[in-house]
C-alpha cells in the first residue's frame, strides 16, 4: 500500500506531497525532510530502495526532482519503480513536456492526478 | 471592488518564488488577503482565495482548518472549476476530526447522484480521502448504486472507494459486497479487474481468512490474466491465502512456475519468486526453480536486482540453506561493496550461514573486514557476530579458547563500540565454562596490562569485565604481583568510579591469595588441594608480599578520601586489611623473630577471607527468585502496606516491587542472598527483612528502585551493620556478577555434557529474559466477520434479516426476540409475518452473494454484546435500504 508519494526537488523543497495516510502537520514536515535527506545523499549508483522507519522508500530522480513513494515492506519495488515512471509519462502527456515550473504553477492539477 | 485587485494564484506564486528572504511576511500578507477575500459571497473570489490557502497549505504548512466552512460552500457551486476548487481543499485539509465534515454529506450525495460523470469522479475522490463512518454509512447506498453504473471509470472509482467503507463502516460489506464480487468475475475490462483485486489485495492483507472462498475467482484470473500489475497483485493475494489452504497451494504451483520461466517483466518474476519462497516453500522444485532465477538476478550488473536477489536469499535462508550456499562467494562478495543496503543483505546472509564448522573461518573474515571499514559498519559487524555465536548459550562454539581470544581481539579494534555486551558474554562464559577460564583469565590480563587502553572509554566496561575475571579466577594467574601492579597503576585514574572499583575490589582479591599462598608456601601446610602446584609455581617471596604491600598503600592510600563512595568503601577495605595484617606479617617476615602464635592469626586471617573469595559463582536463573521459599514468619505485603504509610507518594510504585515474587527485581536483598549460596532462604530472608525494615524506616533516603548500577551499590552500603564485612565485600562482587549477568541466583546446576566441547553450564529454564506473550493485534473483528458472514452464510438467514429490516420501525429490543425465537428453530423457517414476494428469488440465489442478511444473523448469534450497539448503527441505513426496492439487495 502507498503510504505517501513526495516530489523534491535538490533543495529540499516539496514539490508535491501527496498523503495516503493521516498524519499531524508537523509530522509531514518533519517526514518530508527525513526523506529529502535520505534520499538526496545516495549515490546513483546504489539501489532505488531505502528502508525508512518501518517502511521502504523507493525513488527515482528526474532531471532535478526526486520522486519518493513510501510502501509497506511486502510490497514490490520493481512493479513500484514502474508506478514511478508511468506517473512521470502522465505527467509528461498531460503538461506536454513537463518542466519543475509546470509542476509549481500548477499544483493544483497535479495534486489531484495521482 | 476586492475581486478587482484579486491576486490569482499564479501571482502568488510568482511573488513567493521572488521572494529572498522574508518569506514568512509574505506569506502571512497572503494570508489576510485571503482571510479577507474569502468571506465574500462571489464564488469566484471565493474559489480564488480558497486555492491560495490550499497553496499555501500545502507548500508551507498553513493551518487551514479555519476555512472548512467556506470550502464547503465552495463545493456548493454548480461552476465545476469552483466544485473542484472546493473539492480539492477539502481531501486535503479535512481530517476526521473536523467539525463541520457532517455538513458535506448532502452535497456528497448530490454529486454522486449527479448526471456530470466528472462531478461524480470528485466526490467519489473525496469520500475516500475523508470519508469517517458518518459519511461512509450515510453514502454507502449511493456509491453501491455507482459500482453498477455503466460508465467505467466511474465504476472504477466506486470499487476504490469501497475499500475506504469497508475500512471505515464494516456493515457497509452487506450491501457492496456481491457487486464487488461481481466486477471480479467481469473480465471484459480490465480497468475494473485491477481495481477490484486492488481492493481486495489490500483486503486480504489484513485477514486472510475471510476470503479463502474467492479463491477459485482469483486462481482464474490468475491463469488468464495478461496484465502484470493485475498478476502481481493476485500473487500476492495467494501469497496470504496459501499458507491457510494446503490444497490450494498444491493447485497454484504449477501456473506460478510457469509464469515465472514465461514471464519477461522481472517485476512479476520477482513476485512469483517471493510467493514461491514465502507461502509455497514446501514445493521442491519450485523452491529449486525459484534458486535457479535467484541466481540470475544475483549475477546481474543493475544493483536493484542485485539487492533482491539477495533479498529474496535472505527469505529462503531459514529452511533452504543449500541455496544460500550456493551462491556463497558472491554474497562474501557483496560485503565489499559501496551500497550499505547490499551489504547489510549479505552481512545478514553470512550469518544465517554460520554453524558449526565454519564458524571460525567466518568469524575471521568478517572481523578482517570490520578493520577495514567505516565505524558504523563495522560495528554492525561486530555486533551481528556477537549475537549469533552467543545464540542459545553458545551452540556454534566448540573452541573456546579461539572464541575468547577473538573478544579480546575485537575489543582492540579501533572503533569497536561494543564493550557492554563483549563484557556481558566475558563473564557469562567465564561463569558457565569451567575449562577456559585460563584463557578467560589470560585475556583479561594482556587487556588489563595495555595502558593504552585506559584511554578509550568504549573499553572501559571491557576492562572492568577483566579486572573482575582476573579477580575472580586469580588461582589461574601465573603473576598475580605482575596483576597487582597494573591493577593499581596510576593511570587507573582515568576509568569511571564504578569501573575503578571493580579493580579495587580485584586489587583486593588478588592481595588475599598472595598472601595465602604465600604463608601457606611458608609454612608448608598441605591445606586444600586443588590449585596447590599454581600457586607453588607463583614463587610469592617475602619481599614481593612486602613490595605489594607498599604498593597499596601508595595507590589505595589517595583513595580512601575519594569522593565517590564505593571507592571510598572498598578502599578502606583493602586498607584496613593491610593494617591489621601488615603487623603481624612483618614479624613472620622477618625469620628471626619467631612469634608463632601471631603468624598462626595472620594466616587465619588471610584464610578465612580466602574461602570467602573462593566460593563460586554460577550463573543464575531468571525464575530463581520466585522459586525462594518464603519463610513462616515473613510476611510479605504487610511490610509493603506500612512502607505505603510510611512513605506515601514520595517513593515511585515501583518501590512495591520490593516483593520477592517478580524476577526482576534486583535490590540490596538479592544481593545479600548471594553472599551466603549455600544456605539461602533462612539467613538471606532475616537479612532481606531486616533491609526492608530499614528501608520502612528511613524510606525517604532509598533511590527509587530501578535497575541502576550506581542505586546497586548505592543500596549496598545501607545493609545493617551486623554483617561480616566479607559478606559486604562478597555482595559487591556479586554486585557487577548482578549487575553484568542477569537477576537472581540459583544453587550451583550441573551442566549438559558436550562432547569433547568444555562444560557449559546451561540453566534449565530461566536463561533468558521470559518473552512477554505478544498481544494478538486487534483485528478488525467486525469487517471479517462481515465478509465471513456473506461469504458462507445461509440463505435462511437473508429472509430473517429482511424481515428485520422491514421491522425497522419496532424497537431493538422486539426485534431481538424475534430473532432469537427464528434462531431456536431450523433454518428454512417460513415466518410469515411479512410476506414478500421476492423471498423465493432469493431462495433460489445459491452462489456466494448470500449477503446482509445472513452476516447479520450470524454476527447476532456470535455477538450478543454489540448487537446492541449495532441496533442504532444498523437503524439509519435500514432506513434508507429499505427504501430503494428489495431485489437490488439481493441480486
Amino acid at each position: 500500500m502507498i503510504r505517501f508519494i513526495l516530489l523534491q526537488n535538490r533543495q529540499g523543497k516539496t514539490r508535491l506531497a501527496k498523503y495516503y495516510v493521516p498524519l499531524e502537520d508537523s509530522e509531514k514536515h518533519k517526514v518530508e525532510y527525513e526523506v529529502h535527506r535520505l534520499v538526496v545523499n545516495r549515490d546513483p549508483k546504489f539501489t532505488n530502495f531505502v528502508e525508512f522507519r518501518t517502511h521502504k522508500v523507493i525513488y527515482r530522480r528526474y532531471a532535478g526532482l526526486f520522486f519518493s513513494l513510501c510502501v509497506d515492506i511486502t510490497d514490490n519495488e520493481l512493479a513500484y519503480l514502474e508506478c514511478i515512471h508511468l506517473f512521470v509519462e502522465i505527467l509528461d502527456h498531460f503538461f506536454s513536456n513537463v518542466c519543475e515550473l509546470d509542476l509549481v504553477f500548477n499544483f493544483h492539477k497535479v495534486l489531484v492526478l495521482p | 471592488m476586492d475581486s478587482l485587485f484579486q491576486r490569482s494564484l499564479d501571482d502568488i506564486i510568482k511573488g513567493l518564488r521572488h521572494q529572498q528572504a522574508g518569506e514568512s511576511a509574505f506569506v502571512s500578507k497572503v494570508l489576510e488577503e485571503v482571510r479577507r477575500e474569502i468571506k465574500s459571497t462571489d464564488s469566484h473570489t471565493k474559489s480564488t482565495a480558497l486555492q491560495k490557502l490550499t497553496y499555501l497549505h500545502s507548500i508551507c504548512f498553513v493551518d487551514m482548518s479555519w476555512a472548512a466552512f467556506h470550502a464547503i460552500e465552495c463545493i456548493s457551486y454548480p461552476n465545476f472549476t469552483h466544485k473542484k476548487v472546493g473539492y480539492l481543499a477539502i481531501s486535503q485539509s479535512f481530517q476526521e476530526s473536523t467539525p463541520v465534515i457532517l455538513l458535506i454529506s448532502n452535497q456528497l450525495r448530490k454529486d454522486l447522484k449527479s448526471n456530470v460523470e466528472v462531478e461524480v469522479s470528485l466526490a467519489l475522490e473525496c469520500l475516500s480521502r475523508i470519508g469517517n463512518l458518518d459519511l461512509c454509512r450515510d453514502l454507502t447506498p449511493e456509491v453501491f448504486t455507482l459500482m453498477a453504473s455503466s460508465r467505467i471509470p466511474v465504476r472504477k472509482k466506486a470499487i476504490g472507494v469501497v475499500l475506504r467503507l469497508f475500512g471505515k463502516y464494516p456493515d457497509a460489506v452487506r450491501v457492496c459486497f456481491k457487486r464487488l464480487v461481481e466486477s471480479l468475475e467481469s473480465s471484459d475490462s480490465p480497468p475494473i479487474v485491477s481495481a477490484v483485486i486492488g481492493v481486495f489485495c489490500e483486503l486480504a492483507s489484513k485477514d486472510p481468512k475471510a476470503y479463502l472462498p474467492l479463491a477459485p475467482e482469483f486462481y482464474k484470473i490468475l491463469v488468464d490474466s495478461r496484465n502484470n500489475w493485475v498478476l502481481i497483485k493476485v500473487l500476492k493475494i495467494f501469497t496470504k491465502l496459501a499458507p491457510l489452504e494446503p490444497r490450494l497451494a498444491k493447485k497454484i504451483v504449477e501456473p506460478i512456475c510457469e509464469l515465472m520461466s514465461k514471464t519477461g517483466a522481472k517485476s512479476l518474476m520477482f513476485e512469483c519468486i517471493r510467493t514461491i519462497l514465502t507461502s509455497l516453500a514446501e514445493h521442491e522444485s519450485a523452491v529449486k526453480l525459484a534458486a535457479g532465477r535467484i541466481n540470475e538476478l544475483l549475477i546481474d550488473e543493475d544493483p536493484n536486482l542485485r539487492y533482491l536477489g539477495l533479498h529474496a536469499l535472505a527469505i529462503v535462508a531459514p529452511k533452504h540453506i543449500w541455496a544460500v550456499l550456493e551462491n556463497k562467494e558472491f554474497v562474501i562478495k557483496s560485503l565489499s561493496d559501496p551500497d550499505p543496503n547490499i551489504k547489510l543483505e549479505s552481512l545478514r546472509l553470512v550469518m544465517e550461514m554460520v554453524s558449526e564448522s565454519n564458524v571460525v573461518e567466518i568469524c575471521r573474515v568478517l572481523v578482517n573486514y570490520a578493520t577495514k571499514s567505516e565505524p558504523e559498519f563495522c560495528n554492525v559487524i561486530l555486533g551481528s557476530i556477537l549475537s549469533t555465536c552467543s545464540n542459545n548459550v553458545y551452540e556454534i562454539i566448540v573452541d573456546f579458547d579461539w572464541y575468547v581470544s577473538l573478544l579480546g581481539e575485537m575489543s582492540r579494534i579501533q572503533h569497536c563500540q561494543k564493550g557492554e555486551e563483549i563484557e556481558n558474554q566475558l563473564i557469562d562464559i567465564g561463569m558457565r565454562v569451567q575449562d577456559v577460564r585460563p584463557e578467560l583469565v589470560r585475556v583479561g590480563r594482556d587487556l588489563l596490562m595495555d595502558p593504552a587502553l585506559l584511554g578509550n572509554p568504549f573499553l572501559h566496561r571491557i576492562l572492568s569485565a577483566a579486572a573482575w575475571l582476573c579477580g575472580e579466577y586469580v588461582e589461574f594467574i601465573r603473576n598475580p604481583v605482575e596483576l597487582m601492579e597494573s591493577l593499581l597503576q596510576p593511570r587507573t585514574s582515568l576509568l569511571p568510579p564504578s569501573v575503578r572499583a571493580v579493580y579495587l575490589e580485584s586489587a583486593f582479591k588478588a592481595l588475599v591469595f598472595c598472601l595465602h599462598s604465600y604463608l601457606k608456601s611458608a609454612h608448608g601446610e598441605n591445606g586444600e588441594a586443588s590449585g596447590t602446584t599454581l600457586i607453588q609455581e607463583n614463587h610469592i617471596t617475602p619481599d614481593s608480599v612486602l613490595h605489594l604491600l607498599n604498593l597499596i598503600d601508595m595507590a589505595v592510600g589517595p583513595l580512601s578520601g575519594s569522593y565517590d563512595v564505593e571507592i571510598q568503601e572498598r578502599a578502606r577495605n583493602i586498607l584496613g586489611f593491610t593494617e591489621l595484617i601488615k603487623p603481624v606479617l612483618s614479624d613472620s617476615l622477618h625469620p628471626q623473630d619467631e612469634r608463632h602464635k601471631q603468624q598462626v592469626e595472620a594466616s587465619k586471617m588471610v584464610r578465612l577471607l580466602h574461602d570467602t573469595f573462593s566460593d563460586e559463582l554460577g550463573p543464575v536463573s531468571m525464575s530463581a527468585q520466585g522459586r525462594v521459599p518464603v519463610p513462616d514468619g515473613l510476611v510479605l505485603h504487610e511490610n509493603l502496606a506500612d512502607l505505603e504509610a510510611v512513605c506515601g507518594s514520595s517513593l515511585p510504585a515501583s518501590s512495591a516491587t520490593i516483593s520477592f515474587e517478580g524476577s526482576h527485581n534486583v535490590e540490596g536483598a538479592t544481593s545479600i542472598f548471594i553472599s551466603d549460596q549455600k544456605e539461602e532462604s533462612e539467613p538471606s530472608s532475616e537479612s532481606t527483612s531486616l533491609l526492608a525494615e530499614h528501608r520502612k524506616r528511613h524510606g525517604l533516603y532509598y533511590l527509587p528502585s530501578e535497575k541502576n548500577t550506581e542505586h546497586h551499590e548505592a543500596n549496598n552500603d545501607y545493609p545493617p551493620a551486623n554483617e561480616l564485612k566479607s559478606g559486604v565485600t562478597v555482595s559487591n562482587d556479586a554486585q557487577d556478577l548482578a549487575k553484568l549477568a542477569e537477576q537472581s541466583f540459583l544453587p550451583k546446576r550441573k551442566s549438559k555434557q558436550v562432547k569433547a566441547r568444555p562444560v557449559v553450564v546451561k540453566l534449565d529454564e530461566g536463561d533468558v529474559l521470559p518473552i512477554s506473550s505478544k498481544i494478538p493485534q486487534a483485528k478488525d473483528d467486525s469487517l471479517s466477520e462481515a465478509v465471513r458472514d456473506v461469504l458462507l452464510g445461509n440463505k435462511a438467514a437473508a429472509d430473517s434479516v429482511i424481515r428485520k429490516k422491514g421491522k425497522e420501525k419496532l424497537n431493538a429490543k422486539e426485534q431481538e426476540d424475534d430473532l432469537d425465537h427464528m434462531d431456536s428453530q431450523s433454518g428454512t423457517v417460513q415466518n410469515p409475518v411479512k410476506e414478500r414476494s421476492k423471498r423465493s428469488s432469493r431462495k433460489q440465489n445459491a452462489d456466494e452473494g448470500d449477503h446482509g442478511g445472513d452476516k447479520g444473523k450470524q454476527k447476532r448469534r456470535h455477538r450478543h454484546g454489540k448487537h446492541r450497539t449495532r441496533e442504532g448503527v444498523q437503524n439509519p441505513p435500514a432506513n434508507v435500504i429499505s427504501q430503494t426496492p428489495v431485489p437490488d439487495l439481493l441480486l
